[in-house]
């Protein structure tokens, strides 16, 4: 079966230091590469403010882990996360099949905009200078001004 | 003459001067509104975005409203396909913290 997608976001308290992140990351890629996945990639987002109380805590570390592998791993992955008492929050999402969908739609515009402009007698891709020019575009910022919902 | 210019003349009729000529109390009666609206457009689709992601606060911001609602498609005058894009990912941020469920 092809691996899945998946991104996973941890939350830490503010005063984790560097070396506590390091070390729950290797705790994190051992339990992936164990159950035959792999870590794409990791970014590591610092130190935010929460939009709202976690324990108490109003920042926390953020950490992300894009990874390829099954469900079964993000089972495992999800449960032990859910254990450990120094990960505040944490959220798994698959995005494989979503990336695809945005892939497709963002082809399909190209090319059918490479093939109207063919159609119309133009070159395929769109010259500099062409077409209009920049519009205006702040007018769009005040349009939920006054809004009360 | 270029397409697609001809329609935005019409409908504003009269821009905000609403008292004039008109006799008070013919508010219904077939009469049109003759406030004037922008006609809303979907950002999404204006804007080519596809992929309305739950990390990107930004994007996202300007449909979470102070009390930390989500903005109704009414108002904002996005399509429904995006507004359900948005809609999720407007859900995941709050789980991880990026935008409040509720402030008052």
């Amino acid at each position: 079966m092809a691996d899945r997608q998946y991104e996973l976001v941890y939350i830490l308290p503010p005063d984790t230091t560097e070396a506590q992140v390091t070390e729950l990351h290797q705790q994190v890629e051992a339990v992936v590469s164990r159950m035959h996945g792999q870590i794409e990639k990791t970014e590591n987002w610092g130190r935010k403010k929460l939009a709202y109380e976690i324990g108490h805590q109003k920042e926390g570390v953020y950490v992300l882990d894009v990874i390829n592998g099954n469900g079964e791993l993000m089972k495992e992955l999800d449960r032990r996360l859910r254990v450990m008492d120094q990960v505040i929050r944490h959220m798994v999402v698959r995005v494989d099949e979503e990336k695809k969908v945005v892939e497709r739609t963002r082809t399909k515009r190209q090319s059918e905009s490479e093939r109207r402009r063919v159609k119309r007698g133009l070159p395929p891709t769109r010259q500099p200078g062409e077409g209009r020019s920049q519009e205006i575009d702040d007018v769009e910022d005040d349009r939920f001004d006054g809004v009360e919902v | 003459m270029p397409f697609g210019q001809g329609r935005s003349g019409g409908g504003g009729g009269g821009g905000r001067g609403r008292g004039g000529d008109k006799k008070p109390g013919d508010k219904e009666k077939g009469q049109r509104r003759t406030l004037f609206r922008r006609r809303k457009v979907c950002k999404f689709c204006a804007d080519k975005i596809d992929d309305i992601n739950y990390k990107d606060v930004k994007l996202i911001g300007p449909f979470v409203p102070e009390r930390g609602k989500i903005l109704p498609r009414r108002i904002s005058g996005t399509c429904a396909m995006h507004q359900r894009k948005l809609q999720t990912a407007i859900k995941r941020a709050r789980q991880i913290a990026l935008i409040p469920y509720v402030t008052d």
